[in-house]
C-alpha cells in the first residue's frame, strides 16, 4: 500500500505474526500516531491474515486504543469516585477554558484531546489525570495550570 | 494508646535478602512437594479479591497433563480504589519476579507473564530494567523461565482472569465460560496460573520466613498481611500494610477523619458498610473481604452520588457480552435516577434491589455478579439518601 505506513511492516517485524502480537502492535499504532485508522487496520489484518473486522473488533473494544483521530496529547482526566469528591469537576473545567474545548474534543491545531476516564490507580493522590502516557496527580487548578502551559510550549 | 493502634506490619515491603535472588536459589533445590505443603501450611489466599487458596490453584495447574504450562501475574489493578500492585511492583519488583518462578518451577511451566494495566504504562522503562536484570541471573543459575510484561489498553475487564487471557490472545477482553478453569485451560488454552502481584510476594515470604511465622498474621481464616489502599475521607490516605481480620471500627479509628458514615471495602464491586456496622465487620474472608481497596465517606457525602458513580463505572467496563450485566447495570442507572427525581416511588428500589440479585445470579463473570454487591449494601443501609 501507501508508503506511509511502513510502521506497520515495522511492528510487525518487532513482534511477530501471530495473533498474540495483535495488542502490541496496535499499541505501537497508538503510540506512533495517537489513533488507529481504518487503513491501519486493514493493513495489519493483512500483515497477520486476519480479517479487516476482527481487527476492528478487538481494536474497539480497549479505551485506549483509539481509532478516531486525537491530539498529539491525549489528556485522560479521571472521573471515578475519589478523584470526583476531591474536585475533579473544578480540574475538568479548568482544562476546557484553557483549551477552549468540551470534554470529548480536540483542539483544532490537534494537538490536545481532552477525555474522562475511569480510576487511574493515584486515588490516594486524586485528583488524577494522564498526558498520554504521563500520570499527574494531587491536582489542582493552579498546577494543571502549569502543567498545560509546560505541553502548549512544546 | 499505642495498643489501640493497629498492627503495621513490613513484610511486604521488607528489604531485600543481602544476596541477590537468595531465596529463590534456594527455593529452586527444593522438593516441589514440600514448597507446596509449605503454602498449604501457611493458610495463603489468594490477594485479587476472590481469595482462591493459592496451594490448591498450584496443585491442580501441577497436576494437569501438559508440555505447555504459563504462569501469569495479574497487575491489571482496575477497581476503584486499589493502588497497591503498582507500589509493589515500584518498591519490591524482585519479590514479585522470584514468585513468578518459583510457581513455575511447581506447576512445570517455561514461561511467565505480567499483564500490566495500560494506566501504568508509564513504568515500563523501570520495571523493564528490573526484570532484564532477572532474566540475566535466572540464566545464570541455569533456571529457564523468563518472564516477559504485557499491556492491557485501558479496559477494567481484562482483570478478570480468562478476559485478560483473552487480550493477551489479541482478542476482545470478553470473559469465557467456566470451567474449564485456567488450572487446565488457559493462556492460549493451556494450563496457567494465575494470581493477583501481591500474592506472589506472599508466597516468595513464605518461603523466606517460614509456613510457621507467616501464620503469626492475621486469623484462622485470613492468615497473613495484606496491602491495603485507603483512600476517600481520610487525613492520611496511601498505602498501608496491615495485618488481616482486623475490626472495622479499629480502622475507621485510626484511618477516618472522625465523622465517617461509611467505608467501601473492596472497591466498587465491594461492600459499603455503613457507621452503625463498624463494630461488628471484621476485615477479611471470614467477614468482608478486600482486594485491599478502602475508601472512606464522611457525613458531608451524598451515598446516592456514591452509588451512581459506581453504576457509571459498571456499564462503562461492562465488555456487553451477556445480557443481565450489559441490561442490568443499565436499568439499575436508570432505575434509581428515576427514584431521585420523583418519577418512580421507592418501594421501586426493592425491584432494583431484586434485579441486581438476578444479575448475580445470571451474569457470565464477575463484574455482572458483583454489582449487587455495592448496589445492595448501599441502597438497603442509606435508603433515604436514595429517595430524598
Ligand atoms: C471484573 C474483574 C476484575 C478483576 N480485576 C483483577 C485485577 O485487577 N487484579 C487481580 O489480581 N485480580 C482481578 N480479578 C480477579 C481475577 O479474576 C483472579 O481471580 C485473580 O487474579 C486471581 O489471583 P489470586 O488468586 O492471587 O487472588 C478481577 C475479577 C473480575 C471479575
Ligand atoms: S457479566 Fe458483564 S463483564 Fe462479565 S461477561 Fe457479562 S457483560 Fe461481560
Ligand atoms: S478514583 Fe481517580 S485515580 Fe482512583
Amino acid at each position: 500500500m501507501t508508503a506511509n505506513n511502513n510502521y506497520i511492516t515495522e511492528l510487525v517485524e518487532r513482534y511477530g505474526r501471530g495473533r498474540t502480537s495483535l495488542m502490541p502492535i496496535l499499541q505501537g499504532v497508538v503510540e506512533r500516531n495517537n489513533f488507529i485508522s481504518d487503513l491501519d487496520m486493514t493493513e495489519i489484518a493483512r500483515e497477520l491474515d486476519l480479517s479487516a473486522a476482527q481487527v476492528y473488533g478487538t481494536a474497539t473494544f480497549y479505551a485506549f486504543l483509539d481509532t478516531v483521530p486525537r491530539g498529539k496529547y491525549v489528556i485522560r482526566v479521571c472521573k471515578t469516585i475519589t478523584c470526583d469528591m476531591h474536585g475533579k469537576r473544578r480540574i475538568i473545567q479548568t482544562i476546557e477554558d484553557m483549551l477552549k474545548i468540551k470534554t470529548g474534543e480536540t483542539t483544532p491545531n490537534k494537538k490536545f484531546t481532552l477525555l474522562e476516564t475511569n480510576c487511574l490507580g493515584w486515588c490516594h493522590e486524586g485528583p488524577a489525570m494522564l498526558i498520554n502516557e504521563k500520570p499527574y496527580s494531587g491536582l489542582t487548578p493552579e498546577r494543571v495550570h502549569d502543567i498545560l502551559h509546560e505541553y502548549m510550549n512544546l | 494508646m499505642s495498643d489501640t493502634k493497629l498492627k503495621r506490619v513490613d513484610l511486604i515491603f521488607g528489604e531485600y535478602s543481602n544476596v541477590k535472588y537468595k531465596v529463590l536459589s534456594e527455593t529452586m533445590k527444593r522438593p516441589n512437594e514440600e514448597i507446596l505443603e509449605d503454602i498449604l501450611e501457611s493458610g495463603l489466599r489468594g490477594r485479587g479479591g476472590a481469595g482462591f487458596p493459592t496451594a490448591m490453584k498450584w496443585r491442580l495447574t501441577a497436576q494437569s497433563p501438559s508440555e505447555e504450562k504459563y504462569v501469569i501475574c495479574n497487575a491489571d489493578e482496575g477497581e476503584p480504589g486499589t493502588f497497591k500492585d503498582r507500589e509493589i511492583l515500584t518498591r519490591v519488583p524482585r519479590k514479585v519476579f522470584s514468585g513468578m518462578a518459583i510457581c513455575g518451577k511447581v506447576i512445570g511451566a517455561q514461561r511467565g507473564f505480567i499483564y500490566l494495566r495500560g494506566e501504568y504504562k508509564f513504568m515500563l522503562p523501570e520495571l523493564m530494567k528490573e526484570l532484564d536484570g532477572y532474566n540475566e541471573h535466572a540464566k545464570s543459575i541455569g533456571l529457564d523461565f523468563p518472564i516477559e510484561i504485557k499491556l492491557g489498553s485501558g479496559a477494567y475487564i481484562c482483570g478478570e482472569e480468562s478476559a485478560l487471557f483473552e487480550s493477551m490472545e489479541g482478542m476482545r477482553g470478553e470473559p469465557r465460560n467456566k470451567p474449564p478453569y485456567p488450572t487446565t485451560s488457559g493462556y492460549l488454552g493451556k494450563p496457567t496460573v494465575i494470581n493477583n502481584v501481591e500474592t506472589f510476594v506472599n508466597v516468595m515470604m513464605i518461603m523466606r520466613l517460614g509456613a510457621v511465622q507467616f501464620k503469626l498474621l492475621g486469623t484462622t481464616d485470613s492468615r497473613g498481611s495484606k496491602v491495603f489502599s485507603v483512600s476517600g475521607d481520610t487525613p492520611i490516605p496511601g498505602i498501608y500494610e496491615l495485618e488481616l481480620g482486623m475490626p472495622l471500627d479499629r480502622f475507621v479509628d485510626e484511618f477516618g477523619d472522625g465523622d465517617t458514615k461509611a467505608v467501601q471495602v473492596g472497591g466498587a464491586s465491594g461492600f459499603c458498610v455503613p457507621r452503625k456496622k463498624f463494630k461488628d465487620t471484621v476485615i477479611g474472608f471470614e467477614g468482608v473481604p478486600t482486594g485491599g481497596s478502602m475508601m472512606l465517606f464522611n457525613s458531608s457525602r451524598s451515598m446516592y452520588h456514591v452509588l451512581h458513580n459506581y453504576l457509571d463505572f459498571f456499564e462503562e467496563e461492562s465488555c456487553g457480552q451477556c445480557t443481565p450485566c450489559r441490561v442490568g447495570c443499565q436499568q439499575l442507572r436508570k432505575g434509581i435516577q428515576a427514584v431521585k427525581k420523583g418519577d418512580k416511588q421507592s418501594h421501586y428500589l426493592d425491584q432494583l434491589m431484586k434485579l441486581s440479585e438476578s444479575m448475580k445470579l445470571t451474569a457470565k463473570c464477575g463484574l455482572g455478579q458483583s454489582v449487587a454487591n455495592s448496589f445492595s449494601s448501599i441502597v438497603y443501609n442509606f435508603k433515604e439518601e436514595m429517595i430524598y
